[in-house]
């Protein structure tokens, strides 16, 4: 079996490759999307109090959707391709940035804030200079679980004809040659392990250098 | 000309600070500030006693704005705070409180450094001198600027938390029970260095705390609150010898 999915990758590396890079991209665009989303919508319900509990709470039954029923709902309303995956994608990876950067923000010591406030800050300046890099750390958690899970998740967009390395994993079991199907997972697997370190790295050496908990 | 040329120069210097009438009420309780009047003198150190919930934190927070009145009017500088502008007023007093609030995500100088960042005040090598000033002024060591709140004992942050507020040499410094978390050998030397620091840099000082030792030792003036009235306003040794009421001796121990 290995030595089967090591032949796949020998044979046909630059398809492979191809791939690879597909799904860099699409989940790349997602992860960016989602992260720009969830940030600013994050930040504005930690700001406006009141809105929390219904933002919070879509984006919690939206999460429960299971993603192959997600993305054949998405195919009426945007057709099939990378439109309606990057769509999905970004649903889904939603969900973990706003959490994260709402708790992350709404939770900063009161008496902190205060302080800045007392010392002349403008809300812009409490946010910014405050606010955020107190957050940093829980944001960048929710960066972490969110882009493994849209590079993990990536892998079903092929199902509505996306590009990725989901493409080999669907013709492997179309054809019954498992050992494709492996060889796709294998490399969703690595890349998102892969960003997991890069981006645990991030956070180490954030809180090294600024001395946080 | 004027008939009278010197009266300019004779008549009382105006107050730097001026509570008029000032009433506070969150709804379904009594009054947290209930007709407060007082004022203070420029240069004064004026310390704040009273149990706690008489209204000391809500008075303070008057003073730069962070809470208004409902009620009355605070003055400072001539000016009253309900109509004017709260950013500036703010970037023009120094604030240290209770648990010093200094930003843990900061390094010690940019802690400093602070207030005048918000409004661009210093350029970088005025930032590095100011800041070893500070430093110098509230005696620590001028490499401190580099290390992080966390590396600092409760005493330094202290000293830190109001290097932060002298940074732009405000005339006027509120402190919130600013030595209420450090041990009591620490305390005394921050107070006496306080104390030196008010009177070579001339600012009035309110200081707000629960200790009636401290508040006699620091104060110019005491000012005895309780359910948000002045109970008795005068200096230490007034407030000693001739206590106005049960109240005051009761804090006096006299009781
Ligand atoms: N936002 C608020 N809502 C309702 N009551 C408040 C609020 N802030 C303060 N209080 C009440 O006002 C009173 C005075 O508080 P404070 O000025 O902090 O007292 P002190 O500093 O003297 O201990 C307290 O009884 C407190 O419970
Ligand atoms: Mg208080």
């Amino acid at each position: 079996m290995l030595r089967a999915i090591f032949a796949l990758y020998r044979n046909r590396s630059d398809w492979f490759l191809e791939l690879f890079v597909a799904h860099m991209r699409l989940c790349g665009i997602s992860i960016l999307i989602a992260g720009i989303i969830g940030l600013v919508l994050g930040i504005l319900i930690a700001e406006h109090r009141r809105f929390a509990p219904a933002v919070i709470g879509v984006c919690n039954v939206v999460y429960t959707i299971p993603s192959i029923s997600l993305l054949g709902l998405l195919i009426p309303l945007l057709g099939v391709g990378n439109k309606p995956a990057i769509t999905a994608l970004c649903i889904y990876g939603v969900m973990p940035m706003v959490r994260n950067t709402y708790t992350g923000v709404s939770t900063v010591e009161p008496d902190l804030i205060e302080a800045a406030l007392g010392m002349g800050s403008t809300d812009w300046q409490v946010l910014w200079r405050v606010k955020l890099p107190m957050a940093m750390s829980v944001i960048l958690a929710g960066l972490r679980s969110m882009v493994v899970m849209i590079i993990a998740t990536g892998g079903i967009a092929a199902y509505i004809g996306a590009s990725g390395l989901g493409v080999a994993i669907f013709r492997g079991i179309t054809m019954y040659n498992t050992a494709m199907t492996c060889a796709g997972s294998i490399l969703i697997a690595a890349l998102a392990l892969i960003a997991d370190l890069i981006l645990s790295r991030i956070e180490k050496h954030l809180k090294k250098t600024r001395r946080m908990k | 000309m004027t008939i009278w040329p010197d009266l300019a120069c004779c008549k009382m210097p105006e107050p730097i600070i001026r509570f008029n009438d000032v009433t506070k009420i969150y709804p379904g309780s009594p009054p947290v500030l209930d007709h407060l009047s007082f004022t203070v003198e420029r240069g004064e150190f004026l310390t704040v006693i009273g149990r706690s919930g008489c209204g000391k934190t809500t008075m303070l927070k008057m003073i730069n704005g962070l809470l208004l009145p409902d009620s009355g009017t605070v003055e400072v500088e001539g000016v009253n705070v309900s109509g004017t502008d709260l950013i500036a007023l703010r970037r023009s007093i120094g604030y240290v409180i209770q648990n010093v609030g200094l930003f843990y995500h900061m390094t010690v100088g940019k802690n400093i450094a602070y207030v005048p960042s918000l409004s661009r005040a210093w350029d970088k090598p005025t930032r590095t001198r100011r800041v070893a000033e500070l430093l110098d002024i509230v005696g620590l060591p001028r490499n401190f600027a580099d290390r992080y709140p966390s590396e600092l004992s409760g005493g330094q942050r202290q000293r830190v938390g109001i290097a932060r507020a002298l940074a732009l040499e405000p005339a006027i410094m509120l402190m919130d029970e600013p030595f209420g978390a450090v041990d009591e050998i620490t305390r005394r030397s921050l107070q006496d260095e306080l104390c030196r620091l008010q009177q070579t840099l001339k600012v009035t000082i309110i200081f707000i705390t629960h200790d009636i030792r401290e508040a006699l030792k620091l104060g110019h003036r005491v000012m005895v609150m309780d359910a948000g009235q002045v109970v008795q306003l005068d200096t230490p040794d007034r407030i000693c010898s001739d206590p106005k009421d049960h109240f005051v001796r009761l804090l006096l121990g006299l009781d």
